[in-house]
């Protein structure tokens, strides 16, 4: 079973874990039907780095992760509002 | 050390040193190490005749001792077989005792009063009658199932039937006893696979810097090939001895015999297989010194009992004292054949002939050796079958070309009733490859050899495709070392590089065709050399596609003595390398493991309210709803359960009635901007919703779909507390968490769905019921339809909201769940016609009044105005969740809307049921998601999706009942009962 480090509880099962698709950002008001729908509807399955969201289920914390799709390491995690740390140097 | 096995090691058992009482025929003198403790006999029996064997023994090996040769029945041709491997992939030795299927009989301990008999057998492994299909095996193509039997298709059944009569592996008992077999969960720093030298040294190497190291080996014992690969003296066996005793030094080393690392998972998560149980263990980096598997040689007959591979012999040899045959020819095409036939030698048993298929015979002087011992040693030969009826009795060998093709014109006929095969070895690497290992082919050694291993993998020994001793156990260090300094131990090896082989371990063309056939490449599944060239002739010469076309591999050996040849075939065939074929993926577990072991106990949770105790002594019927149970109605003698959903339904009505509704989601929202959070998560007004108010909640997705329901009630400027569906709960708890991680509002919420209980009291006596109970003011002046109010009830301070889900007058009382209980009773004391009433009577007072159940009136596409809920939505807010999927949608027709109908069903007439279709001119037009008879209306009612134009009140349409029965329908106008909410808003 895989690892995942939460930013206030460390390293944990990935059973403890939901994910929670990647970050996007909605778009503007001013953005077209076409722009929205696509926003709503599609997800990037083009594998590379991601940042993600992933919840830590007996905490209740939300945070983001940036993992690798490709290979599915998790290179780093941080609080939303923070800064991300410094990336594993073992990965890529 | 600490030691665990599923046997335990017998003390007292002779180890080194001869006995004076002479040997059972079969067996041989005492061995030096041998594993079976000749003091305890243990009695079995096998196809109903009685044997019997040493405590320490396998099926296999104490049958052999007692001269029988056939085990076990080939797959598909019936074909009488005896021992390959006795290295847990003799998979034509698979027996059944009773209720346990697929017994291992070549590495299965022998337990006393076994009662064994052969999987797939007609009439005995003797007699075999479905052996006969050997004669037809050249009208039983590889893919015949496939080709042969889809025409005529009405006979297509008979096949089937025949097929599975036929074939299978062992009958199912199904009065099987119910086994429980518990998981556990282990850690460690280093988890060694195999204790053979490169284990051991590996183990040892990391324990010594530190780490805390789990060590296991499928066999018996550890030691690996020190343990039988001898040469005819016991100097391997004191190594390991010398090995054993500084391995028990060390406190930080647990060794598991008889124990499967059966799969890799990420992060280094591997499941250790034992007889018993499955132990889940997390290591922090993995070494695999798994060995290698030996490799069979292809020739005609080679599956003729008395043919095995060379380790099975010194298996038989030196663990259970079993002479394996009495006079053996060695086929070989490395140095390890040699060793085994001196082991033979200084067993007595004889070796007429070593058969080398390289030219140049082996470079070291074991051929010097073994002329000396008056072997004959016949270099560049090969053989080229095997004769024999039942066994084998002769073996003919001829000269090669240039090619390895055998040239037959001076063939030589050697009597043997044994045949050693030693041509070759395939890594043990399914970890490897499981754990993402770039492998690659090592042409020096003929073996896939790891090329890239991920972080916290190592490998040592044959698997790296090391094999001389000495270059095994350097190697075991030197991976020791590197996996302990990975871990952040400090520790040094005597070499830091894989040592290389000079001559390779493994012949590059173990194959040798024959017209006639009959050289099986796979054991388990009977196939033969011709089977993959017709594969590749038909196009499936991919291994991945041969693979899946030819069996190959599929059986329950998993490949493990078929692949590698498989792989060299079609290389050939191609005229490729098998480094460009590579192999196919060998996926957890790789090895065949009980069901019981990896099925989990029957658990499902489920949540009770505080009240649960109070239904169970009324006698409640208990229903699902999300992970909660809850009452559907409660139960009383000579009553059924329609008759007492209408009562329950009627004393709301009527009277008053009371219902635990603890099961939503409660929500507390604190902070400055608790009220812009609401207006930007619901789709209506709460900003400018005034304290002591309650209101109507949806809640939609980005897709502007409605995913859940509720009631806002507003505490204090700040302080909001609202409520949410019964299964939505946790969902919606974290999907608001994780908006307002995006948005940073100053807000706190907490989930307080456990903190609370709350229940329902309802009916136009619900006034004067707890009117007793509290000094709240409940004049409607004071406490209106729609209000919250914080009051004490029977003591104890709870939230009231007048609400009126049901359609009559009522208070939804939120109390602290331990509080609960004396709630509940002091309402149901104060009124003896208080009755409390179930989720059934729930859901039919609340669909007369034509309210929605968000996942059951709504689906996964369900747009608020589809639902009739266009009044709930503000688009003049500036934002919600899901406003401009709304705005968007409303630009286009509306696909669907929610209607209420009603209709009279004819005495006896089928009544439609939810989800049955609405029907237009042979179409489908729509579905019924609620409907129920409705005693206060006396007439059935309902919510039904129809298509816009039908949404008209009073336009008939159909809906198809069971049996395809049409009933007609109407809509009519919701509320149903009470259109004008007068009940609920009871002055």
């Amino acid at each position: 079973m895989k690892l995942l480090r939460c930013p206030v509880n460390g390293v944990r099962p990935v059973s403890e874990f939901a994910y929670g698709g990647e970050i996007r950002s909605m778009p503007a008001d001013t953005c077209s039907d076409i722009e929205w729908a696509h926003y709503v509807f599609n997800r990037s399955g083009v594998p590379g780095v991601k940042v993600e969201w992933w919840y830590h289920i007996a905490s209740g914390t939300w945070f983001h992760a940036e993992r690798d799709t490709v290979t599915d390491r998790v290179l780093r995690t941080w609080l939303p509002g923070d800064l991300p740390p410094a990336a594993d140097g073992k990965a890529a | 050390m600490t030691f665990s096995t599923q046997r335990p090691v017998t003390a007292g058992a002779p180890d080194i040193g001869a006995s004076t009482t002479p040997a059972p025929p079969g067996r041989l003198p005492v061995i030096a190490g041998e594993w079976i403790d000749r003091t305890r006999r243990l009695a079995f029996t096998f196809e109903g005749k009685a044997f019997s064997g040493f405590d320490g023994d396998t099926p296999s090996s104490a049958l052999w001792a007692a001269g029988v040769r056939i085990l076990g029945r080939s797959f598909k041709y019936h074909r009488p077989r005896g021992l390959l491997s006795m290295a847990n992939h003799d998979i034509n030795a698979l027996m059944q005792a009773g209720p346990r299927l697929n017994l291992r009989a070549d590495v299965e301990p022998l337990e006393a009063a076994l009662n064994l008999t052969a999987v797939n057998t007609h009439g005995g492994v003797d007699v075999d009658r479905a052996r006969l299909l050997g004669w037809f095996g050249g009208l039983l193509p590889v893919g015949f199932y496939y080709k042969a039997f889809h025409k005529p298709k009405a006979l297509f059944p008979f096949w089937e039937r025949l097929f599975r009569r036929i074939t299978g592996l062992g009958r199912v008992e199904f009065d099987a006893p119910h086994v429980r077999t518990p998981k556990r969960y282990d850690f460690a720093d280093l988890l060694v696979v195999g204790a053979g030298p490169a284990g051991l040294m590996a183990a040892l190497t990391a324990a010594r810097a530190g780490a805390k190291v789990v060590l296991v080996d499928e066999n018996a014992r550890i030691g690996g090939s020190l343990g039988y690969q001898r040469g005819g003296n016991d100097d391997t066996l004191a190594r390991l001895r010398a090995l054993e005793s500084q391995l028990a030094e060390l406190p930080n080393v647990s060794v598991r015999t008889s124990t499967l690392a059966a799969g890799w998972y990420a992060d280094h998560w591997v499941p250790l297989v034992d007889a018993k149980r499955m132990t889940k263990l997390r290591t922090r980096a993995v070494l695999v010194a798994g060995g290698a598997y030996e490799q069979p040689a292809v020739f005609r007959n080679n599956d003729l009992p008395g043919v095995m591979l060379a380790s099975a012999a010194q298996r038989l040899i030196y663990r259970y004292g079993v002479k394996p045959m009495d006079n053996a020819v060695v086929l070989t095409a490395n140095a390890d054949g040699y060793v085994a036939a001196l082991d033979l030698l200084a067993q007595g048993i004889g070796v007429p002939a070593i058969v080398d298929l390289r030219p140049e015979g082996d470079a070291s002087d074991l051929p010097t050796r073994a002329r000396q011992l008056g072997i004959q040693v016949l270099e560049g030969h090969c053989v080229f079958e095997a004769e024999g009826g039942n066994r084998l009795a002769a073996v003919v060998v001829c000269p090669t070309d240039a090619d390895g093709r055998p040239q037959t014109s001076a063939p030589q006929r050697i009597a043997c009733d044994g045949l050693l095969m030693s041509v070759g070895w395939a890594p043990a690497a399914p970890l490897l490859y499981q754990a993402g290992t770039r492998m690659g082919f090592d042409t020096t050694v003929q073996q896939f050899v790891p090329r890239e291993l991920p972080a916290g993998m190592f490998a040592a020994g044959r698997v790296n495709g090391v094999f001389a001793l000495e270059a095994k156990l350097l190697d075991g260090e030197r991976a020791g070392a590197e996996a302990a300094r990975f871990l952040g131990f400090a520790a040094t090896s005597r070499i830091t590089d894989r040592p290389t082989e000079t001559t390779s371990p493994s012949h590059p063309w173990p194959i040798v065709e024959h017209a006639s056939g009959k050289n099986f490449i796979d054991f388990d599944e009977d196939l033969q050399l011709r089977d993959f060239y017709n594969a590749a002739q038909e196009g499936f010469d991919n291994i991945e596609l041969m693979k899946r076309y030819t069996t190959v591999g599929m059986g329950a050996s998993q490949g493990k003595h078929s692949n590698m040849n498989a792989i060299r075939i079609l290389a050939r065939i191609r005229g490729r390398t098998p480094g460009d074929i590579g192999t196919t993926t060998a996926r957890p577990f790789f090895h065949p493991v009980p069901m019981s072991h990896l099925a989990g106990r029957g658990f499902s949770p489920h949540r009770e309210t505080p009240l649960h105790s109070r239904h169970e002594a009324l006698r409640a019927v208990w229903m699902q709803a999300g992970i909660w149970l809850r009452p559907e109605y409660y139960a009383a003698p000579d009553k059924t359960r329609i008759e007492l959903v209408r009562e329950e339904a009627a004393a709301v009505r009527k009277a008053v009635g009371l219902i635990d509704v603890g099961t939503l989601g409660k929500m507390e929202l604190f902070g400055p901007d608790a009220g812009e959070f609401l207006e930007r998560v619901y789709t209506a007004r709460f900003a400018n919703l005034k304290v002591g108010m309650t209101r109507y909640a949806v809640m939609l997705d980005e897709a502007g779909v409605v995913i859940d329901d509720g009631v806002v009630a507003r505490l204090a400027p700040e302080h909001f507390y609202f409520t949410t569906t019964t299964t939505g709960a946790a969902t919606v708890y974290r999907e608001l968490q994780r908006l307002n991680a995006m948005w940073g509002l100053r807000i706190g919420i907490v989930n307080a769905t456990g903190a609370f209980a709350a229940m329902n009291l309802a009916g136009p006596g619900s006034r004067a019921v707890l009117a007793g109970l509290t000094a709240l003011d409940l004049a409607d002046a004071a406490f209106p339809y729609l209000a919250v109010r914080i009051g004490e009830v029977a003591g104890v301070t709870c939230r009231l909201m007048r609400v009126g889900f049901v359609g009559e007058l009522g208070y939804e009382i939120h109390v602290p769940a331990d509080q609960a209980a004396r709630v509940w009773d002091a309402i149901m004391a104060a009124d003896a016609g208080v009755r409390p009433f179930g989720v059934e009577a729930q859901r039919l007072l609340r669909l007369e009044k034509g309210h929605i159940i968000v996942g059951q009136d709504t689906d996964g596409l369900t747009q608020p105005d589809q639902a009739g809920l266009t009044w709930a939505v503000k688009t003049d807010k500036p934002f919600f969740v899901g406003k401009r999927s709304v705005e968007i949608v409303r630009k286009g027709a509306v696909r669907q809307r929610l209607v209420g109908f009603d209709l009279t069903v004819a005495p006896g007439g089928p009544v439609p049921k939810e989800c049955h279709l609405v029907i237009r001119d042979g179409n489908i037009a729509g579905r019924v998601t609620s409907i129920a008879w409705s005693d206060a209306l006396q007439r059935h009612i309902g919510l039904a999706f129809v298509e816009p134009d039908l949404a008209v009140d009073a336009t008939p349409f159909f809906i198809r009942a069971d049996g395809g029965l049409m009933v007609q329908a109407k809509v009519a106008p919701t509320p149903f009962y009470d259109p004008a909410g007068a009940r609920q808003k009871l002055a």
